[in-house]
């Protein structure tokens, strides 16, 4: 079994919160659609890592973080599923990727 | 079995610069299929983080699931939708980089000061479940977890009809083979791309 004595809760959660930040950056700064969409999976990783640090490190008797983070995997597979539909089918309408093309609900 | 505390160090390090320096190649690279494969890598290597948190069901999780799953499809989207295409220049995109990266830099300063300053109530390494954490999860997951556990599973079913929907290609209106006309109740009728004209 390993002990966790070695790395301090804090390593993992300083991970986790630049792999969110650089995926909000990713997010905020892609102009293609599927970066987009890896950004989003970036993001939702980093609250996985965190969830799984808080589990093992602050309930590692019940681990209900690791419930948590199988029901966040589940979410994003049918979140990445219905995006990249959702994607296919604006590519079909406007025969581009380009978010800045995406305006339609722009008033 | 245990591994020794240099050892768990080391993977450890390894592991969070795949991480950081994978997502920054994600966000950066210009070609977008070697970030399909950064991505795949980054997914991998959170798989490793879970490991040395002893978590081993999540980890086989996350490689089915992300790497197997949402990593392929993604890599099937960017193989439909990959056309090489000159994107409009934008006037103001020096100030929206400027913008978008104070405020990320802000959360990330944020962030990092609540997980350094902040108290953490460790609790004792004496009762920790180790590698039993499967057996605990699935004690989980069919007793005080039940009703999420079975909403998951029509969630997921609504997501596959929806992309199907969603993603469904127009037919041909006649059968290849025989040339008789096809039945098109039940089918979207083929068109002309909408939009693509509107500025």
């Amino acid at each position: 079994m390993i002990n966790l004595e070695s790395i301090p809760i804090q390593a993992f959660l300083i991970v986790s919160s630049v792999l969110f930040c650089i995926g909000i950056w990713g997010l905020l700064n892609s102009r293609n659609a599927v970066r987009v969409l890896m950004s989003i999976e970036l993001m939702l990783n980093a609250v996985n890592i965190n969830l799984m640090a808080f589990s093992s490190y602050i309930d590692n008797n019940l681990i209900q973080g690791q419930v948590f983070t199988i029901f966040v995997i589940t979410v994003a597979a049918a979140e990445a599923a219905v995006g990249l539909a959702i994607l296919l089918s604006l590519y079909r309408n406007r025969v581009t990727v380009d978010m800045e093309s995406f305006n339609l609900l722009k008033w | 079995m245990s591994i020794a505390i240099t050892t768990q160090f080391i993977c450890f390090t390894i592991l969070s610069l795949v991480i950081l320096i994978g997502a920054l190649g994600v966000v950066l690279l210009e070609s977008i299929v070697y970030s399909a494969f950064l991505l795949g890598g980054v997914f991998m290597s959170v798989a490793g983080l879970y490991l040395l948190l002893n978590a081993s069901f999540v980890a086989a999780a996350q490689v089915l699931v992300y790497v197997g799953a949402v990593n392929v499809l993604i890599i099937f989207a960017i193989m439909l939708v990959n056309k090489k295409e000159d994107l409009k220049p934008i006037n103001d995109i020096k100030s929206r980089r400027i913008i978008s990266t104070s405020i990320c830099l802000t959360l990330l300063s944020l962030l990092i000061r609540v997980d350094l300053t902040n108290v953490w109530s460790l609790s004792s390494p004496e009762n920790s479940i180790g590698e039993e954490s499967t057996i605990r999860i699935g004690e989980h997951l069919f007793s005080d977890y039940l009703l999420p556990f079975e909403v998951a599973s029509v969630l997921l079913l609504m997501a596959m009809i929806g992309a199907i929907v969603l993603a469904r290609r127009d037919v041909m209106s006649k059968d290849i083979s025989t040339g008789l006309p096809v039945n098109q109740e039940l089918i979207e009728k083929s068109s002309e791309p909408l939009l693509t004209n509107k500025n």
